[in-house]
């Protein structure tokens, strides 16, 4: 295993001696994507035209199906096939690993007549088109045994457990500390169910080859996919080729493989024809996973002068009864602010609502919410500002371990932030700023998220045009991995970024973990560049031991990759002309890169710190944004316009967590009352004015090769805090309850005689 | 989507006569609401007549106010120099409905005919008695308020008619040209267009089966200013938990009942000499109060009144 120490010594990427690191490099797969041209998982060509699936689902949250009637569906117009749990391919039973080294287990559909939440699928359809698919599906007819379901959050509040295998984290005497604070503020903040709603809702198209399935699906990790399609079909998994290379949005949705891979794949099985499938719009909230709602009590304690000396986050969460999942709210903030007695932890509801899962930032989207409105509600008691309580706070090592950092650079994130936004217009006092009919006020708050690096390899070959090719079994969600890897291919080669293609995406190609937890661009660059210098001594070996070669018996030493040349000082020659003479038929090496064995011993984050301006109305309790900026510190920045795009499309998320974004369910039914974005409300281009971002410069040579670190999540953390800690700024109206629609904020604002 | 059948109306009558004689047939313009709600197995025509190409698609002068074509799309009668200068509050509550590309195929007459946002009317696992008349209202003890009724509601339906423009056409005193089947035309007030739910939610207009509208008619402007305010979560592209039109003394408020809401008891106290603030009252005392319904009666007298007082800094069209 590497040391973390042998990345410290300067390489291509760092040295940078082309200029492709960092640049703002436009988007690899960019005019494909606008020109509507990048084959989606539903529009890919099949050998032949597909038969299209559609699926029915339950009306009820839990029980059985006490009669299902398919005949008429059966006598529909285009239709080729039907399935119910009556007569469904047999699949593995829920949750085996025939192959113990399987990422992910089977997941059977339609396998038994129970029905364990709304919107479950209970019937298949394929049918000549989609419209006779979708019609015959309307005509599938279901009769339900309901039974009673844990589906209200609020009134199970005293069935929430330990999640299994977790105990609280105790350090210090919190209770005895949290008592003798001479300040303190115990307060209890809640985030609801959210849906990821990416724009491409779940899809695939499926087809067979004799024993062999192809399948190009929507989903985040290649083989977690694949296995879980190979468990559940109990093939081996070199029997699927799964394909996943334009992705229109995952969010954390797209981890796992849902029923459109199985059916797809089943159905063309059965009819020997390619199948494709993809949920409604409708059908995503219940019938993938979503973001649990979140209850958190935050207590701090405090001396006069601010020092933290009680400190407790304790998040209770939900989850689906047969599908254990924490959203670990309470998490993060173990390593953000120094304190010496602290309690941490959290419980979990089983519930028969769909299945919990990972969204945007797991655990630190809504913990943030908490913990950086609670430092805002305490900055106030003890008369400080926002940004000096925290300062007074910054721990020299990890608060809960006692390890060094890696890099921390969170005070100068909540400094730069502040001067460049103007946070010295900010008043004190609530409510002491209007402008026409708007309270308008600011807000801030710091921002923190883990980094990660997992094992992943790369492959990259070079042909005898020169043209580098890198493959890798990863995914671009819309976060511009395509680009960032041919940046780094480039950039380690010393070639012009027109010489590299980039193809992923392939359960054939070397694997990668995929896209998700902020660690994929550290991941799967660390290997790509890994493979970059592989390849750069397979062709070092070729020139020197090539006696045609200009480079040839040169020291190796000695070597360079620049403008597309392998040199030794003056004598060069192109890559071209290398392996054109050398290797005609190319040269294909691969690269890895796993976790250094001492990079436990660092607390490694990304960092940031948010600003926000609203205005609210003062008399519909309408909150609208003003203005947004955020500092933020994850390492070097490979490419200044995807990390900007990223970290403020997580802002704007932050946005919509604080003002819009909510399910609710209805507890009479099991289900959620939004089932369409005309319910469920993101930010709209109206929404967002004047927002911007920015990146501290830094490496962290703890963290890759590259010095890297992820963007992906960083953005929405503690951004909706931000803009809460703005309302209350605005109004003197402090709510805990996110989202802050014009209902609640109204109610706030009547209450204090507003 | 059932399957169905479609024909493309040659004219105005020989497209009221095919809807009039087949029960299962229904008028299609934009589309924006009625293919949606095909798609979803809410509704169920058999046959669609399409009359978004029919040649009422105009701007009229008439006698001192306009005739608005019912095919004519919201954008292009929101960017109409005329309405622009005579009824800024009607451009206001256009350019508050849907989204861009919606204002560009829904019609005029579409827009006052689209159904209630009602998320139980849309979920077909739910009862709904608009749906399906006689199987009950999920809404009245259902989890979503902001949207609901809080004038002329019913057991039977407490859903809230969604149109922004229509608030603005009933504060306006607009009317509504119809061609019958029987080949005569009609006029009808907007604010007489819509009716509440009472027993039978289903029956949302006065129509009869196969009417079309095929104009607006806007009345010379009142004097006095305009203003439209519409409450809603984000800044575009939401449905409205409340709004508001004023035009001189007159006020019409939306997504507060199942049509369009001409308040009378504003308007009349504000003839009376009444506060802005007293008039909002007068209206909002008569409202249907419930446990969960407190709040937005409480938005939609702080909306009104703020409206009433913006009019008066505002320029009489």
């Amino acid at each position: 295993m590497s040391s973390v120490k042998d990345w410290a010594a300067p390489n291509p990427i760092t040295e940078n001696r082309g200029g492709l690191i960092g640049k703002g490099v436009d988007r690899y797969e960019g005019r494909l994507k606008v020109t509507g041209s990048a084959p989606y998982a539903y529009e890919v060509d099949a050998p032949s035209r597909p038969a299209i699936g559609y699926m029915a689902t339950a009306a009820i949250a839990k029980g059985r199906i006490a009669r299902i009637d398919t005949k008429a569906a059966e006598a529909s117009p285009g239709v080729l096939l039907v399935w119910s749990h009556l007569n469904a391919p047999a699949q593995a039973p829920r949750g085996t690993r025939a192959n113990p080294r399987s990422q992910r287990p089977s997941n059977p559909v339609l396998a038994s007549d129970r029905i364990e939440n709304f919107g479950q699928t209970v019937a298949f359809v394929v049918a000549d088109t989609f419209e006779n698919a979708r019609a015959a599906a309307n005509l599938v007819e279901i009769e339900y045994a309901a039974e009673p379901g844990v589906v209200d959050f609020v009134a199970s509040l005293d069935q929430a457990d330990q999640p299994p295998g977790e105990e609280d984290v105790h350090i210090g005497d919190f209770p005895a500390a949290y008592a003798a604070a001479p300040v303190s503020v115990d307060e209890t903040y809640e985030s609801p169910i959210q849906n990821h709603v990416q724009m491409e809702p779940c899809a695939t198209t499926a087809w067979w080859d004799g024993d062999k399935v192809t399948v190009h699906t929507s989903i985040q990790m290649v083989k977690g996919g694949q296995h879980a399609l190979a468990e559940t079909l109990a093939i081996p998994s070199a029997d699927v080729h799964l394909l996943t290379r334009y992705i229109g949005g995952g969010f954390g949705g797209k981890g796992q493989a849902y029923d459109d891979l199985i059916l797809a794949a089943l159905g063309a099985r059965a009819l020997g024809r390619p199948v494709k499938l993809a949920y409604t719009r409708q059908q995503m909230f219940h019938g993938t996973i979503h973001r649990p709602a979140v209850s958190m009590r935050v207590r701090l304690g405090a001396q006069p002068d601010g020092r933290l000396t009680a400190f407790a986050v304790e998040a209770t969460t939900h989850c689906a009864r047969n599908a254990i999942f924490t959203e670990h709210a309470a998490n993060f903030s173990r390593n953000l602010y120094a304190a010496p007695n602290r309690l941490t932890g959290h419980r979990l509801v089983k519930m028969d609502l769909p299945g919990a899962g990972p969204m945007r930032a797991p655990g630190e989207a809504p913990g943030m919410l908490s913990l950086e409105c609670a430092m805002d509600e305490l900055a106030e008691k003890l008369g400080l500002d926002p940004i000096e309580l925290r300062i007074r706070n910054e721990p020299e090592v990890d608060p809960e371990t006692g390890k060094p950092f890696s890099v921390r650079q969170l005070v100068r994130c909540m400094r730069e932030g502040a001067a460049h936004f103007g946070w010295e217009r900010r008043k004190a006092q609530p409510r002491q700023v209007r402008d026409g009919r708007w309270l308008v006020g600011m807000g801030m708050a710091a921002a923190i998220r883990g980094n990660f690096l997992l094992p992943a390899k790369a492959g990259v070959r070079i042909d005898a045009d020169g043209i580098i090719t890198l493959r890798q079994g990863m995914t671009d969600i819309g976060t511009g991995t395509y680009t960032i890897l041919a940046q780094i291919a480039a950039e380690t080669m010393g070639v012009p970024m027109e010489q590299v293609k980039v193809e992923m995406g392939d359960s054939d190609f070397p694997p990668a973990p995929g896209s998700g937890g902020q660690f994929g661009a550290a991941t799967a660059g660390s290997a790509a560049y890994d493979a970059g210098m592989n390849l750069r001594k397979a062709l070092t070996e070729l020139a020197v031991g090539d006696p045609n070669s200009p480079l040839y018996g040169g020291p190796a030493e000695y070597v360079t990759f620049e403008n597309g040349n392998i040199a030794i000082e003056n004598r060069s020659e192109t890559l071209a002309a290398l392996v054109a003479r050398a290797a005609p038929e190319g040269v294909y090496v691969e690269g890895s890169i796993s976790p250094a064995a001492d990079a436990r011993d660092y607390s490694q984050h990304t960092y940031g710190a948010h600003f926000a301006e609203v205005g609210v109305d003062v008399v519909t309790g309408e909150v609208r944004m003003r203005k947004m900026f955020g500092v933020f510190a994850a390492g070097r920045i490979l490419n200044a316009k995807t990390a900007k795009s990223q970290i403020t499309g997580g802002m704007i998320w932050g946005v919509g967590t604080a003002l819009t974004e909510s399910n609710v369910v209805d507890p009479r039914y099991g289900s959620f009352i939004n089932q369409d974005m005309a319910g469920y409300l993101v930010p709209a281009h109206a929404d967002i004015v004047d927002l911007d971002a920015v990146f501290l410069d830094e490496a962290d040579d703890k963290a890759n090769p590259m010095g890297i670190k992820g963007v992906g999540e960083l953005g929405i953390c503690g951004a909706g805090a931000a803009v809460a800690n703005a309302i209350y700024n605005a109004t003197g109206v402090r709510l805990r309850d996110y989202p802050m629609t014009p209902e609640k904020v109204l109610a706030g604002m009547l209450a204090v005689g507003l | 989507m059932r399957p169905f059948t479609y024909e493309r109306a040659a004219d105005a009558l020989s497209a009221v006569k095919a809807v009039a004689e087949n029960p299962g047939a229904k008028f299609l313009a934009g589309g924006t609401n009625l293919l949606d709600l095909m798609k979803l197995d809410i509704e169920r025509p058999t046959h669609l007549v399409d009359v978004g190409r029919l040649p009422f698609a105009g701007v009229e002068e008439v006698n001192g106010g306009l005739r608005v074509g019912g095919a004519m799309v919201n954008s292009k009668l929101a960017a109409h120099p005329r309405v622009r200068e005579l009824y800024p509050v009607l451009v206001r509550a256009l350019v508050s409905g849907a989204s861009g590309q919606l204002r560009n195929k829904a019609t005029t007459a579409g827009n006052l005919l689209q159904r209630t946002r009602c998320a139980y009317f849309y979920d077909t696992t739910k009862p709904c008695n608009k749906r399906q008349p006689g199987s009950g209202c999920s809404a009245l003890e259902g989890v979503h308020g902001s949207h609901d009724a809080i004038f002329g509601a019913s057991k039977a339906c407490i859903a809230s008619h969604p149109s922004d423009m229509a608030v603005a056409l009933t504060v306006l005193g607009a009317s509504v040209e119809t061609l019958t089947p029987s080949g005569a035309s009609r006029t009808l007030a907007v604010q007489d267009l819509h009716r509440l739910p009472g027993d039978t939610p289903q029956v949302e207009t006065d129509l009869a089966p196969g009417e079309l509208i095929t104009a607006v008619l806007l009345p010379p402007p009142p004097e006095g200013g305009q203003v439209y305010r519409k409450v809603r979560g984000r800044a575009s592209y939401a449905h409205g938990i409340a709004s508001v039109a004023v035009a001189g003394g007159r006020v019409a408020l939306g997504a507060v009942a199942h049509k369009p809401w001409r308040a009378a008891h504003i308007e009349d106290a504000l003839a009376a000499g009444a506060s802005a603030v007293e008039a909002a009252e007068a209206e909002l005392s008569k409202a249907d109060r419930s446990d969960r319904n407190a709040l937005k009666i409480a938005l939609v007298g702080r909306l009104a009144a703020a409206a009433i007082e913006e009019s008066k800094t505002r320029r009489t069209a």
